[in-house]
């Protein structure tokens, strides 16, 4: 219902911030892309910054380079950020340049362009906040930095409940709900194209990133083989898979195949085949697109029941849950759903029911509305002179 | 050995000085915001008049509910040159003859078909909703704002200088039942 553009309403030119590599895969990055695209087909003009690692690679026209990221640690794992003087010249420029109606930045806080975004930047800015990381750092050490950029963000998003309390309690302050989105038409017609294999199962996620689970599962797989010797599952996701290899027992060896790292259709492929779809995270997601994908494709979804798991399968309506990080828990649900398959169909047209939530469509509506309220009198995004000495300087040269 | 006190000193003022200097551009920042954040909604508010006038004056309506909401429409329109916080009366009123003329859900026997979905409608809800969202910001940036000024520091050195202690902006924004959005 908040769809409808208003009588009147123009067209915007919207500037997207990427803080993350543009070439390694995530959440953050697949929802800027989207999200993107869909206000392209909207009308309007959209130009996104984001670090990117081979200068010479073909980018899309709305893509702005903001550089070659470094690997750092960061929340946990290892991002490839980009930050640096010379990085901040460059999203001085960008926003100098372009002449933006409204400045979105996707998660703020991180050290990396968004930050430099905020920094360097007056006038309509919107914050989207992804992760709800138990703890920041950035926050604690350098507070101040952070809150003289957080200070001029006029509308805070979160795409999950724990993200915008993650935001409340650290952050202070409240934000918009706003879920992430799925391109659930797309998928569900690739996925039609596919065919289920029986007793599969898929796993989604970098396979040497300890939250992801991969261990957890493959734990369970011994009982599971015992009960479904048929059973196969294939794991997606970029990674060094020899470590595992070597940990693993030739009879379940037979049994796993590591496809690597595939493209978004290949991936899709890759769950719509599955029977089941098995999420064993043990933490640090928020929202978790890949089970919104996978109810799209019309896979039954098993994920641990961290919260925003639950939020998202609606307490285990929409996809069923099993204690995060039990290995035995995992591995009787697993053979209950491969045993059951009306259970499966059950869930699976459940799920397609509960993916219409996160359709791309609804969200960005949502994200269209914020944009207009914040842009209503026509102020423009300009640059923030104030204190910024350095950066003017390496500006000018 | 008083030398050295007195560089001491000095650092320590230019400390504070730069301190107090960053203190007051947060501050000039958050009132700015606050300025654009009241006359986004100021915008929203009287779109949102128009739009109810378009609506009452389309015949779309029965005569009773666009009496109602034109009535509510002109008397918010008189108080357009008010403060915000002085227009919070009438704006809640528009915003109540709106839902009682649009909210079917009192009405449980006869459900559809009062081509609810008509554009005119449909444009009051959608700018309902964005006088909602411009609420939140400019009351966020408020309380982030009062949070500042509430410091020992800013209070004793009067770094607000004239500005005006910002008010949020309280009134009934509520959308008619089944129309807004989930």
């Amino acid at each position: 219902m908040m769809s409808q553009p208003l009588n009147g309403g123009r067209a915007l030119r919207i500037g997207l911030v990427c803080p993350y590599s543009w070439n390694s895969p995530g959440g953050v990055r697949s929802h800027i892309e989207d999200l993107a695209l869909a206000l392209i087909q909207r009308g309007h003009w959209v130009n996104v910054l984001a670090p990117v690692e081979s200068p010479e690679q073909e980018l899309p026209d709305w893509l702005t380079d903001a550089g070659v990221p470094v690997a750092v640690p960061y929340n946990g794992s290892v991002a490839k950020l980009r930050f640096g003087i010379r990085a901040m010249a460059r999203v001085r420029k960008w926003i100098d340049v372009n002449d933006f109606d409204v400045l979105h930045v996707h998660e703020p806080l991180a050290p990396s362009v968004s930050l430099l975004a905020c920094w360097v930047a007056s006038g309509p800015i919107v914050a989207t906040w992804h992760s709800s990381a138990e703890r920041s750092r950035v926050l604690n050490a350098s507070f101040y930095i952070a809150q003289t950029a957080l200070e001029k963000i006029s509308a805070r998003i979160a795409v999950s409940e724990s993200a915008r309390r993650y935001l409340v309690s650290h952050v202070g302050g409240d934000a918009i709900l706003i879920p992430n989105g799925v391109r659930v038409q797309a998928i569900a017609e690739r996925a039609r194209r596919t065919s289920k294999e029986p007793d599969a199962l898929a796993f989604l996620g970098r396979i040497d990133e300890p939250r992801k689970g991969l261990e957890i599962l493959l734990a369970a797989m011994p009982a599971v083989i015992r009960s479904v010797p048929d059973v196969h599952l294939t794991v997606v996701g970029p990674g060094d898979a020899s470590a595992q290899i070597a940990r693993m027992d030739t009879d379940i060896g037979q049994h796993v195949t590591f496809a690597g790292k595939l493209s978004d259709d290949q991936k899709i492929e890759a769950l719509a085949r599955a029977q089941v779809y098995v999420a064993p995270h043990t933490g640090g997601e928020s929202f978790g697109i890949v089970l919104a994908e996978a109810m799209a494709a019309g896979t039954a979804v098993l994920a641990s029941d961290l919260e925003a798991f639950s939020v998202v399968l609606q307490e285990g309506r929409a996809g069923q849950l099993f204690p995060t990080g039990d290995s035995q828990a995992l591995a009787n649900a697993i053979v209950a759903l491969l045993n059951g398959p009306d259970r499966v169909q059950e869930l699976a047209g459940a799920g397609r029911l509960r993916v219409r939530d996160f359709d791309w469509d609804t969200v960005v509506d949502q994200v269209l509305a914020v944009y207009e309220a914040v842009t209503v009198n026509g102020d423009k995004v300009t640059e923030d002179l104030r204190g910024q000495l350095v950066g003017r300087w390496m500006a000018s040269r | 050995m008083t030398w050295w006190l007195a560089v001491v000193f000095v650092v320590l003022a230019c400390v504070f000085a730069l301190y107090l200097s960053v203190t007051a551009g947060r501050l000039d920042r958050l009132h700015r915001r606050i300025d654009s954040a009241q006359a986004n909604l100021s915008t929203l508010l009287l779109r949102r008049n128009s739009a109810a006038i378009e609506l009452a004056s389309s015949g779309l309506l029965d005569p009773a509910s666009s009496v109602l909401i034109l009535n509510a429409a002109h008397v918010a329109r008189e108080c357009a040159d008010d403060t915000l916080a002085d227009r919070s009366f009438s704006e809640s009123a528009l915003s109540a003859a709106l839902n009682a003329a649009l909210d079917e859900s009192h009405e449980p026997d006869e459900p559809g078909s009062t081509g609810l979905e008509h554009q005119l409608i449909t444009e009051v809800v959608a700018l309902g909703t964005r006088v909602q969202l411009s609420r939140r910001f400019l009351n966020d940036a408020v309380r982030a704002c009062r949070q500042v000024r509430q410091q020992q520091l800013v209070r004793i050195f009067r770094l607000a200088g004239h500005t005006a202690w910002p008010q949020t902006m309280e009134m009934d924004d509520a959308l008619p039942v089944g129309l807004g959005p989930r």
